[in-house]
């Protein structure tokens, strides 16, 4: 173990910059400069933009006991949170309960966990299997080659989304446009802040519509809320906000992404088309996730006590990245990290995260992804890249990682 | 074997009832798990301590 005390001021020549780049050797790895630091230490200290230094968490023992640890806090308001990039000013903690802390975060997601209960989600799988089916036959009737991304794995979880919340899909341009904006790096702040009020201004008005137009869907209960007293609307808003991005970004791209990997692995990929076995269904699910792990950049905290782990003190106030990606590589919590392997137990993986903030649509995602894959491989047997894979463009600039299209032929 | 479940902890993220849904459930009205068998028989043990492990706010506790 290592009980060197840091430097907080100078950074050393060696620390390596945050976000940190892939190679491009293996477009599935995480960037090589995590891997080494993950090798030497699990805590170590990263340089932003605007040069601070916050801690780097690179290995899972360590991610797990800090991402459970109410000294921990997701608040971003706290001076010092680490933030990849300038942020929109003035808008306060923009993105509701995830940049949270309990009780107010326990208070909020609780108003939408119903939703989300396996068994709610296990009862939605005809229909979602429908509109999968539905796009397969569209793409399958069209032109050769297809971008998949375009039809299949961004309007599949959207369409499974926009019906749960209950949002026109009409309207999926419009909040795709500028969900992107919000994740993609290098987007100025007021950029970003535009698309994050026009997001707002959007949730407000479909709020006030869903009074008087009601459906059986999470946005009328939203309103409802509202309308009882027992949530602002500000808060309403923000909430929705959050569970649109987050519940049509990241699914599309592990669905893209995850058929990249099984292409570029086709003894595993064939396994899985031909198994049957809905055990290897599941476990190459979690599998893939780990490997994946497409919230690449990190979960972002600040220590609000002084906390001492691995040998080292994380003092109040200072600001923790903990590089998931590289915890569901760690090999101390999964033998040959580096393999893809749909055979193997991967369901300790911390790609939803953990602690109070684990995602809240992961039986939705499991759900989308276990059906998304198998139908296009049972009903796509011959499914091919139609580029060479370094034509593929990956999104190293957007902080959910995957693939901005996918040209397939079959 | 005893299972001990604190609900105030618990977040609903559901992945008890992936690993074990004979031994835990969800609540109706917000998702927060409940316990079906607080006393697994010995061909559970090995679900209900994925359970346990799996649980992001270790919210599961095990006795023997
Ligand atoms: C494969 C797909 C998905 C991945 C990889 C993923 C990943 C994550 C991760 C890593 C977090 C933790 C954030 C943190 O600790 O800072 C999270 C939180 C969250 N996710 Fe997901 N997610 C996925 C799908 C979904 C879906 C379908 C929804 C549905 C609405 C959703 C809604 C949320 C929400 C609301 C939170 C915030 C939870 C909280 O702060 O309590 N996610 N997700
Ligand atoms: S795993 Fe833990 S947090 Fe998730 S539902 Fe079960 S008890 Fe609650």
């Amino acid at each position: 173990m290592t009980t060197t005390t840091t430097d907080t001021t100078t950074p050393s020549p060696h620390e390596p910059a945050f976000p940190m780049s892939r190679d491009g050797k293996c477009p599935f790895d995480p960037p090589p400069r995590g891997l080494a630091a993950q090798k030497e230490a699990p805590l170590t200290r990263v340089t932003m933009w605007d040069g601070s230094r916050p801690w780097f968490v690179t290995r899972y023992a360590e991610q797990r006991a800090l991402l459970s640890d109410p000294r921990i806090s997701a608040d971003i308001s706290n001076p010092g949170y680490p933030s990849p990039a300038p942020r929109p000013k003035g808008s306060g903690s923009p993105l509701s309960f995830i940049l949270m802390d309990d009780p107010e975060h326990a208070r909020l997601r609780r108003m939408v966990t119903a939703p989300f209960m396996v068994k709610r989600i296990e009862a939605m799988r005809p229909g979602v299997q429908k509109i999968i089916d539905d796009l397969l036959d569209e793409m399958l009737a069209g032109p050769k080659p297809a971008d998949l991304v375009e039809a299949f794995a961004l309007p599949m979880p959207s369409l499974v989304i926009c019906r749960l919340l209950g949002v026109p899909y009409s309207d999926h341009d419009f909040f795709q446009k500028n969900s992107n904006l919000i994740i993609k790096r290098g987007v100025s702040p007021e950029d970003q802040g535009a698309a994050m009020g026009a997001l707002i201004g959007y949730l407000h008005r479909l709020l006030a519509l869903k009074l008087e137009q009601p459906g059986e869907d999470i946005f009328t209960d939203l309103a409802r809320r509202v309308d009882a007293g027992d949530l602002s609307a500000a808060d309403a808003a923000q909430m929705g906000v959050l569970l649109l991005i987050a519940g049509h970004e990241t699914t599309a791209n592990m669905i893209a992404l995850g058929t990249l990997a099984l292409l570029e692995h086709p003894e595993q990929l064939a396994r899985l088309r031909d198994s049957g076995d809905p055990a290897l269904v599941t476990s190459a699910v979690e599998e893939l996730l780990r490997y994946l792990t497409i919230t690449h950049d990190g979960r972002k905290r600040i220590a609000i006590a002084d906390i001492e782990i691995a040998g080292q003190t994380i003092k109040a106030g200072e600001g923790v990245i903990i590089a998931t990606d590289l915890g569901n590589r760690d090999p101390e919590a999964f033998e040959d990290p580096d393999t893809l392997d749909l055979e193997r137990d991967a369901r300790h993986h911390v790609a939803f995260g953990f602690g109070v903030h684990q995602c809240l649509g992961q039986p939705l995602a499991r759900m989308e992804l276990q059906l998304a894959y198998t139908t296009l491989l049972r009903r796509i047997p011959t499914l091919a890249l139609a580029t060479p894979i370094d034509q593929v463009p990956f999104k190293n600039d957007a902080s959910v990682y995957g693939v901005y299209e996918l040209p397939v032929t079959w | 074997m005893k299972v001990i479940l604190d609900q105030d902890k618990c977040v609903a993220s559901g992945q008890c009832v992936t690993a074990a849904d004979t031994i835990f459930d969800q609540r109706d009205e917000d998702g927060i798990a409940i316990l079906l068998d607080a006393e697994p028989s010995p061909e559970r043990e090995a679900e209900v301590r994925q359970a346990a492990a799996v649980c992001p706010v270790l919210a599961i506790r095990l006795e023997s």
